[in-house]
């Protein structure tokens, strides 16, 4: 019952936060806002019995992802977005969109309400940090460094992507390089 | 008691809804980047939901994939956004348009 209560709850603070990052014209608040959802969804990874994927959430999204999106508002300073003068059409796309996708939101819900009830068995220990960390150095190992190598990656395309250098140092830097 | 399975889904349809529509409205790049965000959480929170109700520890783990994803978009995008603001003085997706003539 209590998780019920809390389900709706955090339905509807992560729904209307989610609406107002869309809504927001400033940045900024577009982004506190986003805060507003991740920690809502958060906490309802807590009743799904996943404290790992929810303490997960609180430092990636809302601790790394979301300060380094805040800091690059800063750093811009950005002024609240203009309104949309041209594109009109656009209103028309999304909101096309928009429909659908609730559509099919709605198509699912109906879907799995009328399929025969699974038991949830709620001993289970699935989402504990130690199950978890059996099957991600076991059984999926690979996709794990996969993931790793990913991660690097991505580490030396920022850094190649907001380095100062123009082509004309670093042909500078090279012809150096042969001379000596 | 608990919600059932479909309530989370729906919420999880919901929530990217918002988010595809918003990737549309939005002006900005940051702003478009925040709703892609929006979108990968709501399929976490599916990833989840199926976890918990077919007692599978696989879904939890992709969810930690999908943030490990997210990370990298968060590095490269935002370097992406920067590189693109010191060309142009503005992260508005209407200026990157000099391919376009």
């Amino acid at each position: 019952m209590v998780t019920t209560v809390l389900f709706f709850l955090l339905a509807g603070l992560a729904i209307s936060c989610a609406g107002l990052t869309v809504y927001y014209r400033n940045p900024l608040y577009s982004a506190l806002s986003l805060i507003g959802v991740f920690i809502s969804l958060s906490v309802l990874y807590l009743t799904l019995a996943a404290p790992f994927i929810a303490i997960t959430q609180i430092l990636v999204y809302a601790g790394a992802i979301m300060v380094l999106v805040i800091f690059v508002i800063m750093l811009l300073n950005l002024d609240e977005e203009k309104p949309l003068n041209r594109l009109r059409h656009l209103y028309a796309i999304g909101g096309g969109l928009g429909l659908a996708m609730l559509a099919q939101a709605f198509f699912i819900f109906y879907a799995v309400l009328k399929t025969p009830k699974h038991v949830v068995d709620t001993e289970s220990n699935v989402g504990s940090t130690m199950s978890i960390g059996t099957h991600m150095y076991t059984e999926y190992l690979l996709p794990v460094e996969i993931v790793g190598v990913m991660l690097l990656m991505a580490i030396i395309g920022a850094v190649m992507l907001v380095r100062k250098d123009t082509n004309a140092s670093i042909e500078a830097a090279a012809e150096k390089e042969t001379n000596d | 008691m608990e919600p059932g399975l479909e309530n989370y889904l729906a919420l999880s349809g919901i929530l990217f809804a918002i988010g595809a529509v918003g990737v549309v409205y939005k002006r900005n790049a940051i702003g478009m980047f925040m709703c892609i965000e929006l979108m990968l959480n709501a399929v976490n929170l599916s990833f989840v939901a199926f976890s918990r109700y077919y007692a599978d520890v696989t879904g939890q783990l992709f969810v930690f994939m999908v943030m490990a994803v997210a990370a990298c978009e968060a590095a490269v995008g935002l370097g992406i956004i920067i590189a693109f603001f010191r060309n142009r003085i503005s992260v508005d997706v209407d200026d990157a348009s000099i391919l376009k003539h």
